[in-house]
């Protein structure tokens, strides 16, 4: 066997390389601050700003925004305040079908992604294919797709009553099992990919060897696989979940819009002349510290479990 | 030869020195052949800026457009908001030849009382329409959206539009918009509750679509909308209800630091032409708010049943209500949909 080759000299000192640093960062520093934290800082301020008539803010700090979000004064804000419950309820609901749809893209993109994982190394890249292809399309309209396939006279009842499974059509449309179909669909891809990278890198040497210890295929999976693949598995809830909490497609178009979620409760601050934008803004700040807060419990969890 | 093309583009400029016009409009909302004839007729050159929105119109004028724009396009709403901000010219009727084509319905609007600042372009009414093969019944009643029959319930679909489901909505109560009594809001908050049962969706981008599809057998719609239902094979009728429908109104404005004043006002004056307001309604297939027009209308809109309101039955504008009765609309609005 031959000796590894020499790693090449890179001709440059430590010095040279923080001489560079700052020039090579600058741009992404560049992106970063004007595309990401610019943003944030506005809506930030935006949230404690006061509300104009008709669209638009006052330069006037308040915590107006947040206390409509927090606090009921009755339908015509004189009365005690009391705690409001209809935003919170919004968020529970929101919570509630994101942790749902993350689940449900857990169950079956994790299968999918072990079933590409463990095929020949030639063929994955064409199970991965298959697997992005749909999404190329505009989620726009693989919702409103999806709305087709689902209503009364659509194909899906008509073939489920044509095998003869039910004598009327499902009235699938328009409730929140719509939405719950629609945010699963939306997002499985986001389940599957990381999954599958931490998959492709697992030892399955590892497998052999715990069964030659005499662990069955289900302690196998629970004590020698999930541990290793977890990075994987946590990365692709993120990606489902964070999104899925925000969408306001799949509540619209195949949840007829009857009841808010967070994002189309924020969407519809920035419609029109009857929208509040500072509202709106305080509503994606209290959603983005939710987020964060989750975020950081999965960050100290990570840490803890490496140590 | 020289002398020729000289002699050409003096035709085809015809008297530049009558200056320009500078319009700001919705895209594709007037026909290029009817600017066309206006600069043949007058000589004036028109260059017009489009926008999407009333919003959107209002943001770039403030933002200093003001002045660069001679007419623009407002819906009613907006003609309130736009006089309340002072950004609008005043002109006299005597300034306008034919002001006297402007149909009397449409003189005294609530938004410009004697229309000292604008002139109709388009309107069109908001009311519902009803799938036919499923409900053969009445349907003159607003009823039709807020206590359904028993063959409607769970198959309507509501516009998403807070202005338009309030101002139905109180129209059936027979409460006034912009209504501060408090009784009155208790009262519309919980009819709407109680109607939003029967409620499949809200929508409004897909109102036609699901009168079309079959999803919705009856729907809040716009007239426009519901032409289209019905030119796409669905057996839909327009519904015109006793209580009273919505109705909204294109108007053109007369921009304040207006720089072509006098054209803009020859502009406004052409298209109080019936000639001219038919053939803006012949393109746009609303309805045109001018006297005499309806003679110079297309076969297909001037007996279409949507834009032929019958006799007697009243229209509203939605009123803009000032910031704190709006907070409770806001109020009931958010109740409905949470």
């Amino acid at each position: 066997m031959a000796g590894a080759a020499p790693i090449p000299e890179t001709g440059g000192s430590d010095a040279t390389y923080a001489r560079l640093r700052r020039p090579l960062l600058a741009p992404t520093w560049a992106v970063i601050g004007t595309f990401l934290l610019l943003p944030v800082l506005l809506m930030v301020v935006y949230s404690f700003l006061t509300k104009e008539f008709r669209g638009g803010v006052i330069w006037d700090f308040t915590l107006a925004a947040y206390d409509q979000f927090f606090f009921d004064r009755g339908l015509f804000g004189d009365e005690p305040a009391r705690i409001e419950w209809t935003y919170i309820m919004i968020f529970w609901r929101s919570i509630w079908q994101a942790g749902l749809a993350t689940l449900f893209c857990l169950l079956i993109g994790f299968p999918t992604a072990w079933f590409i994982a463990t095929r020949p190394e030639t063929s994955r890249p064409v199970w991965l294919f298959l697997i992005t292809i749909p999404y190329w399309v505009n989620l726009l309209i693989r919702t409103v797709s999806l709305r087709f396939i689902l209503r009364d006279q659509g194909p899906m009842n008509d073939a489920l009553i044509g095998m003869g499974l039910i004598d009327q059509p499902l009235a699938l449309l328009n409730t929140n099992l719509a939405v719950q179909l629609g945010l699963f669909y939306s997002y499985l891809p986001f389940m599957v990919l990381p999954i599958y990278a931490a998959v492709e890198r697992y030892n399955f040497a590892l497998s052999e060897a715990a069964a030659d210890l005499g662990a069955n295929r289900w302690r196998t999976l629970v004590e020698v696989v999930l541990p290793v693949v977890r990075p994987g598995i946590v990365a692709g809830c993120i990606l489902v979940f964070v999104p899925a909490l925000g969408a306001f497609l799949a509540p619209d178009l195949l949840g007829g819009a009857k009841t808010f979620m967070i994002g189309s409760l924020i969407d519809e601050q920035f419609r029109g002349s009857q929208g509040n934008w500072p509202f709106g803004a305080a509503v994606s700040v209290i959603l983005m510290t939710l987020v964060l807060i989750v975020l950081m419990i999965q960050a100290r969890a990570a840490t803890r479990a490496e140590r | 030869m020289k002398r020729l093309l000289a002699l050409t583009t003096l035709l085809a400029t015809p008297a530049f020195a009558e200056g320009e016009l500078k319009v700001y409009h919705w895209f594709e909302y007037i026909p290029q052949e009817l600017v066309d004839k206006f600069t043949a007729e007058t000589g004036i050159k028109v260059t017009i800026d489009t926008y999407d929105s009333n919003e959107a119109m209002l943001a770039s004028l403030k933002a200093g457009k003001l002045g660069q724009y001679d007419v623009a396009v407002p819906g009613d709403y907006m003609v309130e908001i736009m006089r309340g901000e002072g950004i609008l010219g005043e002109f006299a009727p005597e300034e306008m030849p034919n002001f006297a084509n402007i149909d009397p319905q449409w003189l005294d609007v609530p938004f410009d009382p004697g229309r000292k600042h604008s002139i109709p372009y388009q309107w069109g009414s908001t009311a519902y329409a009803v799938n036919r093969d499923v409900y053969k019944g009445d349907i003159g009643s607003l009823s039709i959206i807020f206590d359904p029959p028993e063959e409607l319930k769970g198959r309507i679909n509501v516009l998403d539009s807070q202005g338009e489901v309030l101002a139905l909505a109180s129209l059936y109560m027979g409460i006034p918009q912009c209504s501060s009594d408090r009784a009155q809001l208790k009262a519309l908050n919980d009819m709407l509750l109680a109607a939003k049962e029967n409620w499949a969706s809200f929508g409004s981008d897909i109102a036609k679509d699901v009168l079309v599809s079959g999803d919705a057998a009856a729907g809040m719609i716009y007239n426009g909308f519901a032409a289209k239902a019905r030119a796409e094979g669905a057996n839909v009728e327009y519904g015109f209800p006793k209580e009273g429908y919505v109705v909204w109104m294109d108007n053109v404005v007369l921009l304040k630091d207006a720089p072509n004043r006098d054209n803009a006002l020859k502009f406004m004056n052409f298209l109080l032409d019936p000639q001219n307001a038919a053939a803006v309604t012949n393109y746009a297939a609303y309805s045109p708010g001018v006297l005499g027009a309806t003679e110079f209308l297309d076969a297909a809109i001037k007996d279409s049943p949507e834009n032929n309101t019958p006799a007697g039955q009243k229209g509203e504008f939605i009123q803009a209500c000032d910031a704190e009765t709006q907070a409770m609309y806001d109020a009931i609005w958010t109740n409905l949909k949470k």
